[in-house]
């Protein structure tokens, strides 16, 4: 086994052993306590009905996806621009950093039934939301990375003659990249959790309505098998992200290597 | 060893590169009015190298950001090769006491940036970009950086850092160079050490050289002429013609000549402070 994988694999055990942990004590707690299966079901149960359900579970999962991603490709677009804008400007930032904190204090939650009277029951609200929850990270991150830029180095670009978005393209953009990833993983999770919710009171499909509709039928396993579906989906999410973190900002974790 | 005269003579008559006159500059901070220079000449000659010293907070700094065109003065004029400075110089280029290179690029690339920004190496840096990456190679070569071309900056030490900051500040031939206390933050082996390479570079090059330093033996090893500043707001007050032959080595820091000189300087130094 070369170094490369070995390593890899270290990486990789830890965290598999405590998730197999938690099965197993959510498992033997349920069977030792007695929990009634419509109350809480063991995961055991709850897999079984992903089995049964999993041609019903997968194409609501799959729209899911859609919302999320479509809502945080929107997030990661407009929230880019006004960081990159408000981390160059302190006038726009002093303007605008109430009003977002304002706007981010909202609960979005608070915000579905608004949206089902402005776009109806279905995809809109729940991208509308995915692309709210995860646009105040992103854009307080770029922020922050264009606003850190050294003075120095935003003098010897100057001196050369360099125009405000030279000094973007060459130093603020790519400065502010691991700030930028670093918000990325944490907003895509966000971002689901958005559109679950959604979900649940204002769509008519997705993986969220599938759990309102199986909780109102007192399928409780089926409904545990889409949290666990979620869950396993947001990992996945955060893992593509964090990878392409590593790939584009490597040099920021140099400490780590 | 050479005479330095030929040399001296050479610059004495060369024409001026960089004038200051009666210029003065103050700005508002919290609250107060702060002169930071007030009616201050000084001419540089072209292919001078003349080192700025004085106490901290006399404006020296400004002095800099005033040749390279980052700041207007307040009253009084800069001049560049008789043209009055209007605003950025591409002609001139900047090292400081931090190295500030881009942790994302190479050695290479953080040397090769100011070619991307500037005219006219911008039109034909894409195009040319192998003949740009030999001339930073070379570059790199002078200062004893071969084969460190590949490495990010984090993966240099402080003194190599630095001598990337110099080629950066090189690589598109200023005719002015401005270095705000480039070795101030290096241990002192490694300081004296860059003194070499920062007076073979200028050997080479011939470029004119505005140098703000602390360190008295620094501004002598290094110039033709040391600038001594009154505290804020900051003057001229004392000027050294350094008259020792080049190159300079170090054995020669010890050599009563240069001490004498440095000895002489710190005197009028002690005076302004007080």
């Amino acid at each position: 086994m070369s170094e490369e994988t070995q390593k890899r694999l270290r990486s990789v055990i830890p965290p598999l052993v405590t998730i197999l942990l938690f099965f197993i004590v959510w498992e033997a707690g349920c069977a030792i306590f007695k929990v009634d299966d419509f109350v809480l079901p063991k995961p055991s149960v709850a897999f079984q009905a992903y089995l049964q359900w999993q041609h019903a579970i997968w194409p609501n999962a799959l729209q899911t996806l859609f919302t999320t991603l479509v809502g945080f490709g929107l997030a990661i677009v407009s929230g880019v621009a006004l960081g990159a804008l408000i981390g160059y400007s302190t006038l726009l930032y002093q303007a605008l950093y109430p009003l977002l904190i304002g706007f981010n204090s909202v609960p979005k939650a608070a915000l579905v039934p608004v949206f089902v009277i402005w776009f109806g029951i279905g995809t809109i609200p729940a991208i509308l939301i995915a692309f709210l929850i995860a646009f105040f990270p992103i854009a307080v991150n770029v922020a922050t990375g264009v606003a850190t830029v050294e003075p120095e180095m935003r003098d010897v670009l100057r001196s050369l003659g360099a125009s405000q978005f030279d000094l973007f393209r060459k130093i603020g953009f790519p400065r502010a990249m691991p700030y930028f990833f670093a918000s990325l993983k944490v907003a895509v999770t966000l971002s689901f959790v958005g559109s679950v919710i959604a979900e649940l009171g204002a769509s008519n499909r997705g993986i969220g309505n599938m759990m309102v509709i199986a909780s109102s039928r007192f399928e409780v396993p089926l409904v545990f098998a889409g949290l666990l579906v979620v869950a396993a989906m947001g990992i996945a999410l955060y893992a593509v992200f964090a990878l392409l973190e590593r790939r584009m900002v490597g040099w920021a974790y140099r400490s780590s290597q | 060893m050479k005479s330095i005269r030929p040399l001296m003579n050479s610059i004495s008559s060369n024409p001026l590169c960089v004038e200051l006159r009666d210029v003065s500059l103050s700005y508002f901070s919290s609250g107060k009015h702060i002169h930071a220079l007030e009616g201050l000449t000084l001419s540089v000659r072209q292919g001078e190298f003349v080192a700025i010293a004085g106490p901290s907070g006399c404006g020296k700094t400004t002095i800099l950001k005033l040749v390279a065109g980052l700041l207007p003065p307040t009253k009084g004029q800069v001049l560049i090769d008789g043209h009055p400075v209007k605003g950025p110089q591409k002609n001139v280029g900047m090292a400081f006491q931090n190295p500030i290179l881009l942790p994302w690029r190479s050695a290479l690339e953080n040397v090769l940036l100011p070619l991307e920004i500037v005219e006219p190496h911008r039109q034909l840096f894409r195009n040319n970009r192998r003949a740009y990456e030999e001339q930073a190679h070379d570059l790199l070569r002078t200062v004893g950086l071969d084969g460190f071309a590949d490495k990010p900056p984090y993966e240099l030490s402080g003194g190599m850092q630095q001598r990337v900051s110099l080629c950066r500040a090189l690589i598109h031939q200023p005719e002015i160079l401005v270095l705000d206390e480039p070795f101030a933050a290096l241990d002192a082996f490694t300081r004296e050490e860059l003194w070499g390479v920062l007076q073979a570079l200028w050997l080479k090059r011939r470029c004119t050289v505005l140098l703000v330093t602390h360190d008295l033996r620094e501004a002598v090893f290094l110039a033709n002429r040391v600038c001594v500043m009154s505290k804020r707001p900051g003057r001229l007050v004392y000027e050294a013609v350094v008259d020792l032959p080049r190159p300079r080595s170090l054995e020669d820091t010890f050599k009563p000549a240069f001490v004498d000189l440095v000895h002489r300087i710190y005197e009028y130094i002690g005076e302004v402070r007080v």
